[in-house]
Parts: C-alpha cells; structure tokens; sequence
C-alpha cells in the first residue's frame, strides 16, 4: 500500500499529471451534467454521432487547405447539434435515429472527400485520434487546461441558471411551451453548449471516452435515484469519483487512461445496479 | 369579457384542413365543453389555442389582459419517458415556472403555490414519490396540480378523464367544476363524456370537420344534433 502511495505522489510532481487529473475531472463534470438530459432525450449517442461529425469536418478542412480546423469543425459541429437537438418533439426523424444518420453519413461523406482529394491519407490513424482524442490526455499544455477550467465553469453556470427550465423542458416539452416558456431558445442553448463540450473534449480526452462520461454517470445515479435533482447531483458526484479513481488507477498501474476510466464507470454501474435492486427489495 | 375569441378559423397539418369556418367565443367565467368524435379535430383546436402550432388561417384573439403565461393545460396524451426520474414536487413546481420571468430558482411564493395545489388534488403525500410510479388516476391529478399552478385564469383541459375508474371520475370533474365555480377560473374542456358535458358545461362546441352547433348547454340539449349524439351515447338529456 505504501508503495502505491510513493508512486503517486513521484507522479504528481509532474505537471503532466496534475494537469491530466485535473482536466478529466473537469470534463467528467461537464458531462455527467448534460448527460442526464441528452440521456432522457434519448441522445445517448450524442457524442459519438458528432465526433463523426467532427472528423468529416476536419476532413474537408484538410482537403481545402485550412490550418487551423477549428474554424470549420466547430461551426459545422454545433450546427449539427442545433439541428438534432432543436428540433425537439416535433421532428419526424429523431432520437437515436438522427444522430445515427448524421454520425454514418458524416463518416462516409468524409472518407469520401479524403479518398477523392487527398495524396497521402492515413485514413485508420485519423479515425483512431478521433477516437482516442488527438493529444493524449497526458501530454496536455497549460494552455489546454485553462481552456478547460473557463469552458466547466461556463458550462456550469448556463446549467444552475437554466436548471428548472431545463428540466421543463426535458420533463415536457409541449406543456412547457404552452406555457409561455421559450422552449427554443433553451434548446438552443442546451444545443450550442453541448456540442462545444464535446468538441473540445473530443480533442483532449477522445470521443469514445466523453460517450461514456455522458452516458455511465446519469445511467447508474437513475438506477438508485427517483428525481431530477437527486439524479444530477449523484451523477456529477459518481462521474468525478470514476474519473479521478481511473486516472489514478491507470498511473499506478500503467494502463490506458481512457479506457480505464471507462472501466471503472462499468464496475459502478454495476455496483449501482445491484445498490437499485436491494434497495427495492428492502421497501416490499 | 371575452377570454378567447375564434373567427372563421380553419386548421389543419401540413395544408391539409381538419376543421374549417370556426367561429366562437369564451368569456371569462365560462365552462366550455368540446365534444365530437374520434378524428375531429378537438385536440388540434386545443393546441392552436394554446400556440403549439399555428392556423391555417383565421383569427384568434386572446382577451385583454390574458398573456400566453396564464394559461394552464392539460394534454391528452403526456408521453413521459418511462424512466424519467422525477418526483411529484418537481413535475407540480415545474407549472409555476412561467411566473418567474428570468428569476432562475423557485422561491417561498412559488413552493406555497404548489404545495396549495397538491392539497387542492389531494396529492400532497405524494409529493416524494417518483412520478411515474403512480397510477394513472394519480398522474392526472398531478398534471391537473401543474396546470393550476400554471394559471389563474384559464384552463384547457384535453380529456381529462380519460382511463379513470367512475369514482375518480366523478371526483375529477366535480374538482373541475369547483374550480370553475369558486376560484372563477374558465375552463374550456374536451370530452367523450356528454352526459357530464351538459351537466356541468355552460356552453358546448360540437365539431365534425366543420362546427356543428355553439351555443349555451341549455341549448344544445334542445338541439337535433344534441339530441341525436347523446342518444348514439345513449345517454337521456
Ligand atoms: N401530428 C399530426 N400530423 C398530421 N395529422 C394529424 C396530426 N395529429 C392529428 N392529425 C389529424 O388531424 C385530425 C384531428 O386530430 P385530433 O387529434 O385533433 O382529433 P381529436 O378530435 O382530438 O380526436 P380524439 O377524440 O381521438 O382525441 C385527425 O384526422 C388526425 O389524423
Ligand atoms: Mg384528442
């Protein structure tokens, strides 16, 4: 036991480190707060479906010669987002079906374009950065990790602020709109705020990873928990502890930080589950 | 003073028209009942009412003083996720959520008002429970506590009874009815229920694809096509 405690405290006098645990955290946060509603919407897939999205832009840019591809892949990316969500109940495609059409046409359109333009594709190693994130969670720069920290506390405040009528409209669009509420404008934002998330981790962390962080965190607090409130703030809580609790794991033991924390995520959804079921069987 | 006033609306999806050339009016303190059948069009006047989707063409127009944030609803149909975690307090304080304006947090007002309209419903021991872990009967009283915290002067009401046992029933529209009487709030209702329609409505709409009758309840009993819809109900005016 010491010995693990050695270890970790030599690694965190790397600034690398500190800077990888304290980026995952804040990501894991952002997205455990939105996934509960992306979840309830059944936008499960979100993430993935838009990191396709990401890489058909990012294909294009190259084929066009652009430098910096932010400046295509992030308009292109919220406006795909606007469009799913903001659509709202009244879509004819929605759901699953949507994300999957967008995230499977984003894919091949940019796979075509690359075929077509590009000399000298590594098609399978551009695929996999999107998937396991370009930079690696540990070679992130300081400048990455500030970026971050002002992106969480943006995210958080739009979500404290919008909170009840997030839930409103989550809850129920029609009624909410009948209301008087502006059921657009917050899906809008919701819709903006999401898919710059998921950009920007998608660069830091990898799509596969920030799939996970939507889902897992919301999935297991609704195993144990009846209402909103509770649901959001058990998330956010299960999905930094999973987080920082991977990262630590993959240090010590030297294994994949994304994949680990996925692990992890697994083992509490699990352990969740079982917590639901005895819970219930101790009511009756 | 007239609450909401129709003229020679038609609406309809997609250009195709579903009802045409209504032409009514709801004043403030009135008891609307709309009957028809299957198809005809009741709730998609409702949602045009209620700004939801928008007429073909024609008017209406919203009484002075009536803004769209007073008004309270209840849906025919609320398809809620089946595992939506929220708990009773939560869906009936999401009601009062209009009268907040860009305030973003319920305060004491806002938590009063609901807890007063559990009561009204008798929901109030509810309030913990998980909302879709109640039966049906239960969740429409929810959703009616909602649609009261909603509004203090308007409330449109889509079916409101549908799937409740007789007993309920009957304690549903006289609650219905209470609010009408004692806190003047007008209500404009939906129904299959035409012997409750003329007991308690004071005025009814029939529509069929075009309006078939609007006047008075008294009237309407009167009325052939009165007449000859309740006795395909089977029911003596
Ligand atoms: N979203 C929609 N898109 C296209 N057509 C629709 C839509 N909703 C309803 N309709 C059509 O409009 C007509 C009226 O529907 P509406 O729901 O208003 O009937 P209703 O009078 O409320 O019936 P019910 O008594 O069954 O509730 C129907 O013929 C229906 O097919
Ligand atoms: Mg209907």
């Amino acid at each position: 036991m010491n010995a693990i405690f050695e270890k970790l405290a030599m690694y965190f006098q790397f600034p690398f480190v500190q800077y990888a645990l304290i980026v995952g955290i804040l990501i894991a946060f952002c997205s455990s707060l939105l996934g509960t509603t992306l979840v309830l919407k059944r936008f499960s897939f979100i993430g993935d479906g838009l990191s396709h999205v990401a890489f058909g832009a990012m294909s294009v840019a190259a084929v066009v010669g652009l430098t910096n591809d932010m400046w295509l892949v992030l308009p292109v990316t919220i406006l795909c987002a606007v469009l799913l969500l903001c659509s709202g109940q009244k879509a004819k495609i929605k759901g699953d079906a949507a994300v999957a059409m967008i995230s499977v046409g984003a894919l091949a359109l940019g796979y075509l374009v690359t075929n077509l333009f590009s000399t000298s594709a590594n098609i399978s190693s551009d695929v996999c950065t999107t998937l396991f994130g370009t930079t690696s969670i540990l070679t992130l720069t300081k400048l990455e990790v500030w970026l971050c920290a002002i992106l969480s506390v943006a995210v958080v405040a739009v979500f404290v602020l919008f909170y009840n009528k997030i839930f409103a409209v989550t809850f129920d669009e029609n009624f909410a709109q009948s209301a008087g509420t502006r059921v657009n404008l917050y899906n809008l934002i919701m819709a903006i705020v999401i898919a710059v998330v998921i950009v920007l981790a998608m660069n830091l962390v990898g799509s596969l990873l920030i799939s996970a962080l939507i889902i897992f965190p919301s999935l297991s607090a609704m195993r144990v928990f009846k209402s909103f409130r509770s649901v959001i703030l058990c998330s956010a809580i299960t999905s930094v502890l999973c987080a920082a609790l991977g990262i630590l794991i993959s240090i010590v033991a030297g294994t994949p930080v994304g994949s680990t924390i996925v692990a992890v995520d697994i083992a509490v959804f699990l352990l969740y589950t079982l917590a639901g079921w005895i819970l219930r069987r101790a009511k009756h | 003073m007239s609450v909401i006033t129709c003229s020679d609306l038609s609406l309809g999806y997609d250009g195709k028209v579903v009802v045409e050339h209504l032409d009514f009016r709801v004043d403030a303190g009135d008891y609307l009942c709309i009957v028809g059948e299957n198809g005809s069009g009741k709730s998609t006047l409702m949602k045009t009412l209620l700004k939801l989707k928008s007429p073909l063409s024609g008017q209406i127009t919203m009484g002075e003083g009536l803004r769209q944030t007073e008004i309270g609803y209840l849906p025919q149909q609320t398809v809620v996720q089946k595992d939506f975690p929220a708990s009773v307090e939560e869906v009936v304080l999401s009601g009062c959520l209009n009268r907040m304006g860009l305030f973003p947090f319920y305060r004491k007002k806002e938590r009063d008002l609901a807890r007063t309209n559990m009561q009204k419903m008798g929901v109030e021991h509810l309030a913990k429970h998980c909302y879709r872990e109640l039966s049906g009967g239960q969740q429409q009283r929810v959703l009616l506590a909602r649609a009261l915290c909603a509004t203090r002067k308007l409330l449109l009401l889509d079916e409101p009874v549908a799937g409740l046992d007789p007993k309920v029933t009957a304690e549903m529209y006289e609650l219905i009815y209470r609010l009408n009487r004692e806190d003047k709030i007008t209500v404009i209702m939906i129904s299959h229920d035409i012997a409750a329609a003329v007991r308690y409505a004071s005025h009814i709409l029939h529509i069929g694809h075009t309006p078939l009758f609007f006047g008075p309840t008294r009237e309407y009993c009167q009325s052939a096509i009165g007449k000859a819809f309740a006795a395909a109900e089977e029911v003596a005016l």
